[in-house]
């Protein structure tokens, strides 16, 4: 390495990073159409090879550093490898906060690296370390949350009164010690650690008392947070790579929270600071009647002389692994001139798209998939409306029923088809706990059971009737 | 070296583009898109091999070492679930055809 001039590996590295932020922005925009996605990814992909490449040849660490580096990366690149590939399509909500999280905890420890040396003395670097590791450490506690509630390590949303008080003095505090650090005065160790505590606390005080429901729009956030202080870090090292792609996903995931959100019909700030989950015992005294409930064999006599049938999937389809499934009840409705379509709410799943991915994974094609827009005005004319795990998107509450939690989020309007088949585990509310009025309906029936085993049995009856 | 003002420069502009690129996003592919960007901000990698390469005591050598095990858990992780993703749009897309 001793060929090139301080000067020239500055250059040339300074260039590779620009080179690779643009294969990401680049990259990002071929992954905003599904037939250039792949080919997105990989753009990015090289992008980080470049970067991480250059970045091993020039970064000048002493032997033992090296080793280090090296061994790192092949620890945290080698299961994270596993686990992506392991994992389930299902699942694939709580990896994304699980990967968002560890880049922020990434981000928090370059800034815990810098502040703990005591080497910067640059105010305005002090101030971009110590908000990035703030935010940083924000980010990776309360993902890790985020994955533990989605994963089901965590079942209980933890709320008590005036929470809100308690993170905003936990916020207060966090920040006063992140004043002494930039301020210079004693900002020894203690401080730092001290300061780091307290953001770590705080994601998880944050984070602890939202609802399962939310989680999607919380892993947005957080997507967006990890970029931002990716950004910040980027600013204390001079990285531009990482300022252009932090900020780039930042801004574009504070965009994709507020559709998200938007979505759901509820402002951020009401995500994140009201206790959704509470108030939902509340709507369930809206909800009187009871379940009919129907054997698959009439339900499937039912589907297979209809017109037209609108399936509905949601999470409960997630959970059963019940796509190819589906797609399969589908494909024998197709065959007999049935009209099927797939109706998917934004927020079905644990995440928006979630059931595009999963019917994409099935095989199940594009046009046979609507939005919300889209299909509404069709259930008027559906014979069918299959629920298959769905269900406060389908909660015709959120339309009338100004005492529910859920009041004014656009639903899918499956009370309006001719007959509902709802496919469900049991008579309990779902994953946010509140009471459906669908399912009571005089023209719904009820079909409970897992939703792979249910639809199989759909499958069977479909065929039975000739 | 970045210059302060050539930075907030650079943020400005990062910031509108990465609002652009994803505006124009259908609603399907907003998981994997979250994904990708996701493994975009696995850059932190080269931050964290820096900050790493730089340490001169075991207490910055042990946290260098979390945030580069971290780093590249996010980018290769990352990158897994997007590709994984993102290769069954290509399969139903092809499907779709003719």
């Amino acid at each position: 390495m001793n060929v090139l001039s301080a000067q020239t590996i500055q250059t040339l590295t300074q260039l590779s990073y620009l080179i690779a932020a643009a294969l990401f922005i680049l990259g990002l925009k071929r992954m905003s159409s599904p037939v250039t996605a792949v080919s997105g990814v990989r753009w990015a992909g090289l992008g980080m090879v470049l970067a991480t490449l250059v970045t091993i040849a020039f970064m000048g660490a002493s032997p033992l550093n090296f080793a280090l580096v090296i061994a790192a990366i092949a620890i945290g690149g080698i299961i994270a490898w596993v686990s992506g590939k392991r994992v389930a399509m299902t699942d694939m909500p709580q990896m994304i906060a699980l990967y968002n999280g560890m880049g922020g905890g990434a981000a928090a420890a370059i800034a815990a690296v810098e502040l703990y040396s005591g080497n910067e003395q640059n105010v305005v670097h002090l101030t971009m370390a110590t908000i990035g590791g703030f935010i940083g450490a924000v980010s990776f506690s309360g993902s890790l949350i985020a994955f533990a509630k989605l994963q089901g390590l965590i079942t209980k949303s933890v709320r008590f009164g005036g929470q809100k008080f308690v993170n905003l003095a936990i916020l207060l505090v966090t920040a006063a010690f992140g004043f002494m650090m930039v301020s210079g005065m004693h900002a020894g160790p203690p401080i730092v650690s001290a300061f780091f505590a307290c953001a770590l606390l705080l994601g998880i005080a944050m984070t602890l008392p939202i609802g399962g429901a939310d989680m999607p729009v919380v892993i947005s956030l957080y997507n967006a947070l990890t970029g931002l202080a990716v950004a910040f870090e980027g600013f204390v090292l001079d990285n531009a790579a990482m300022i252009i792609a932090g900020t780039v996903v930042g801004s574009a995931g504070t965009l994709l929270t507020q559709l998200m959100a938007k979505a759901m019909n509820r402002s951020l700030g009401n995500v994140l600071f009201s206790n959704f989950g509470e108030t939902s015992t509340a709507g369930a005294v809206g909800v009187t009647g009871t379940q009919k409930a129907i054997e698959a064999s009439d339900a499937g006599v039912m589907m297979a002389y209809s017109q037209k049938i609108i399936i509905v999937p949601g999470y409960g389809l997630a959970v059963a692994q019940a796509q190819h499934k589906v797609w399969e009840l589908a494909q024998l409705l197709i065959d007999r001139g049935v009209n099927v379509r797939f109706a998917i709410h934004p927020v079905a799943g644990r995440m928006p798209g979630h059931m595009n991915v999963l019917l994409a994974e099935a095989g199940v094609p594009y046009d046979l998939i609507s939005d919300l827009d889209e299909i509404n005005a069709e259930f008027e004319t559906a014979d069918v409306a299959l629920i298959i795990g769905a269900n406060d998107v389908v909660n015709p509450d959120a339309r009338s029923n100004k005492g529910s939690p859920i009041y004014g989020m656009p639903i899918l309007n499956a009370d309006k088809a001719k007959n509902v088949i709802v496919i469900k585990r049991g008579q309990g509310t779902g994953f946010s706990g509140i009471d459906n009025a669908l399912f009571v309906l005089d023209q719904t029936r009820m079909l409970y059971g897992d939703a792979q085993a249910a639809v199989n049995q759909l499958i069977q009856a479909v065929k039975a009737s000739g | 070296m970045i210059d302060g003002v050539i930075a907030l420069y650079i943020f400005m502009l990062a910031a509108f583009t990465g609002y652009e690129v994803i505006s124009r996003v259908p609603v399907i592919l907003h998981t994997p898109l979250m994904s990708g960007s996701n493994f975009v901000h696995g850059i932190v990698l080269v931050g964290a091999m820096v900050a790493l390469a730089a340490a001169d005591n075991t207490l910055l050598r042990v946290i260098g070492f979390i945030g580069v095990v971290l780093a590249a858990g996010n980018a290769v992780g990352g990158y897994v679930v997007t590709e994984r993703m993102l290769k069954m749009f290509v399969t139903a897309a092809r499907r779709k055809g003719p």
